[in-house]
């Protein structure tokens, strides 16, 4: 059954509780100093590899990370910093993935937003885009084999992965089994540097919904407010029984696809347009509107993020890195089946 | 009573859903129709709702697996054919074979590749990939040339906590057969000594032991005695049976169905090279399917692969060196 559901969203509605929007802004605020202070230690050359950054797309990644609960699955992309914290993941463990750390999860096997942990729900991308739709299909089948139920899982992805093969193929799977996938698109326009008009001629990427003959959601990416409730709505939806959900963010990146890229190529009047307001600053007028909080309480609340930032940034920077001595140089879990290889030669 | 190498994958992996709860097949038309081979023939109806036929999406049918071996099943691919596996090459080579290197999270996914030439088969129903996917770290890649080796090695497969790309040979799955299935079985990653010899070692794996085999018997008439070695596995490559065989030898054939750049002949003959370049006698040799796609046509396709005609006439020459 096709079921599309648009929702064009009303910025500022006050629809949630206090409690929740708090939340979820202290969330978005850890989020952006975090990605200010990625984005400094890259200038300074202390990064390993390229910074990707979720400016301008907190709100949305945070709703989604909020919703999602234990026993979950959760596959963030390059830009859910946010997500990834709401859904759990500490700033220690976001820190030691950037600068490298073997105490990371990735024991600097892997780095900057690669960073996961599987079994606990939150999958570590790869970076071929739409790759992790059907991975998060496929740990939500195991759930069904398994008979565990009442869980859902979450793929956040950008307008250019819908171009890929992989989004179709794990849409369409996921319509057939009728999964509780809520498979996140937030178009920012870009995919690096190719608008939208070069990326799809569709009307709009909520279209590939009803092809789909999956529930469609729109969202304003700019309004936590509007963000929050779709994502709750979404995701329990999708849990209830709903089949799979595909929601479409309209928003913009406040930076470049990496911070390697000045982004001088989007247009100004995107900028302009609701569409490229700041969902931080949006998100904390209606906190002072709403007197859900005052100047002294934002105050105290940027300090202690960006207390917890540095203190994360100056522990991981006097761990030492990882040393490739100590490395096993094995693929394999079932190491009785390792090749022997040796600094790249067969072994004598 | 008799089983063919088919029967023995199908018994295989009937014995593996019933052993262990976690283990399942998705695949397109493996449920009620029993797969395009009949390698599932009445296993949807014996474990309901573990047997489930997929969408044509070979990216997503390995995504799933991988997401569903992240939850600790142990899920079992069909791809249709060997050759359709390109589509989910992404998903196998970056996705499956990362996982564990990077995340410390065992991926125990079997992909079958019903691989090899069959007559009239053409250009996509009879590619040998077994080269490409061990180039991958991270992958398991085996060959069974035998029932027993179809039937052990692919339960071994799925016990395995790693993506094994399992290549079953097309060719075989009607032409071979044994009187019972196996009680025992020689491990993952031992190559066998299929017939002894002294004179030549000729190295080959899947369908292309039962052509080495033939040339063994045929120059056994000209009172050559050629040891037949059965990789069985390509990676890993048992490398010290190959060695142990080729001191005994002195000469060394390898012989895959494979294309001839790269791949296992070439592994093979640097590994004895650079390892064993004083035991041989006699430069060592490869013969694979020459570098065109493979031909539809049964008088070209015959003349694509490397045959017993073709291997012996090479075996003769290295013999005389």
């Amino acid at each position: 059954m096709v079921h599309t559901t648009l929702n064009p969203g009303t910025v500022g509605e006050p629809c949630q509780s206090r409690d929740e929007f708090v939340k979820a802004y202290q969330l978005m605020l850890l989020a952006r100093i975090l990605d200010d202070k990625f984005a400094s230690l890259y200038r300074m050359g202390k990064v390993h590899g390229g910074v990707f950054l979720g400016r301008g797309q907190e709100a949305l990644s945070v709703s989604f990370g909020l919703a999602l609960r234990k026993g979950d699955v959760f596959a963030p992309l390059i830009r859910d910093g946010a997500g990834r914290l709401a859904f759990g993941e500490s700033v220690l463990e976001a820190v030691r993935t950037f600068l490298g750390s073997p105490l990371g999860p990735m024991r600097a096997r892997d780095g900057n937003v690669h960073r996961g942990r599987p079994r606990e729900g939150m999958l570590a991308m790869i970076s071929h885009l739409g790759a992790m739709i059907s991975v998060v299909n496929g740990v939500l089948f195991a759930h069904r084999l398994k008979g565990v139920t009442n869980t859902a899982g979450v793929a956040c992805i950008g307008d250019g992965a819908t171009s890929t093969g992989a989004f179709h193929e794990a849409l369409n799977q996921a319509s057939i089994e009728k999964l509780p996938l809520v498979l996140v698109i937030a178009n920012n326009h870009y995919a690096y540097s190719t608008p939208n008009d070069r990326q799809f001629a569709c009307r709009s990427l909520l279209d590939r919904a009803s092809a789909y003959g999956v529930a469609g959601h729109a969202i304003d990416g700019t309004d936590l407010a509007d963000c929050l409730r779709v994502a709750n709505l979404a995701v329990r939806q999708a849990r209830s029984g709903g089949g799979p959900q595909l929601v479409v963010a309209d928003l913009l990146r406040l930076c470049g696809h990496g911070e390697h890229d000045d982004a001088g190529y989007v247009d100004p009047a995107l900028k302009a347009a609701p569409g490229g307001r700041d969902c931080l600053k949006v998100a904390t007028d209606v906190l002072l509107a709403q007197r859900w909080g005052d100047e002294a309480a934002l105050a105290a609340w940027r300090d202690e993020a960006s207390r917890e930032v540095e203190a994360a940034v100056a522990r991981v920077q006097r761990e030492p890195g990882p040393d490739p001595y100590q490395q096993d140089w094995c693929a394999l879990a079932a190491r009785h089946l390792a090749e022997g290889f040796a600094n790249g030669e067969a072994a004598a | 009573m008799s089983i063919t190498y088919l029967d023995a994958i199908r018994e295989a992996q009937a014995r593996a859903l019933a052993d262990d709860p976690r283990v399942f097949i998705y695949g397109q038309d493996v449920g009620a129709f029993g797969g395009a081979f009949k390698a599932t023939k009445n296993l949807a109806q014996r474990f309901p709702g573990r047997v489930i036929d997929a969408p044509i999406s070979e990216d997503a049918m390995l995504g799933l697996a991988v997401g569903a071996a992240i939850e600790g099943m142990r899920p079992i691919i069909e791809m249709q054919f060997a050759d359709f596996s390109t589509v989910a090459f992404n998903q196998i080579v970056n996705q499956a074979a990362t996982l564990h290197w990077r995340t410390s999270v065992p991926c125990p996914i079997t992909v079958r590749l019903p691989c090899g030439g069959t007559s009239g088969s053409g250009p996509f129903h009879s590619q040998s990939m077994e080269a490409l996917y061990a180039h991958y770290p991270g992958l398991v890649v085996l060959t069974p040339a035998t029932v027993d080796d179809a039937y052990s090695m692919l339960l071994e497969a799925v016990a395995i906590d790693d993506p094994v790309i399992f290549c079953e040979h097309k060719y075989l799955y009607y032409h071979l057969k044994a009187e019972r299935l196996p009680t025992e079985a020689m491990p993952v990653g031992k190559a066998r000594i299929s017939r002894p010899g002294r004179d030549l070692t000729i190295v080959a794996y899947s369908a292309m032991v039962h052509e080495a085999l033939a040339v063994a018997e045929e120059l056994s008439a000209e009172r050559f005695e050629i040891e037949v070695v059965d990789l069985r596995s390509v990676k890993p490559l048992d490398t010290d049976t190959v060695m142990a065989s080729v001191a005994r030898t002195g000469r060394l054939l390898c012989v895959g169905e494979a294309w001839p750049w790269g791949g296992v002949t070439a592994e093979v003959i640097a590994r004895v090279a650079s390892e064993g370049f004083e035991l041989l006698d006699a430069p060592p040799q490869r013969l694979n399917a020459k570098d065109t796609p493979v031909p539809y046509h049964p008088n070209l396709w015959a003349a694509h692969r490397p045959t017993a005609r073709s291997i012996a006439a090479a075996a003769r020459n290295l013999l005389r060196r």
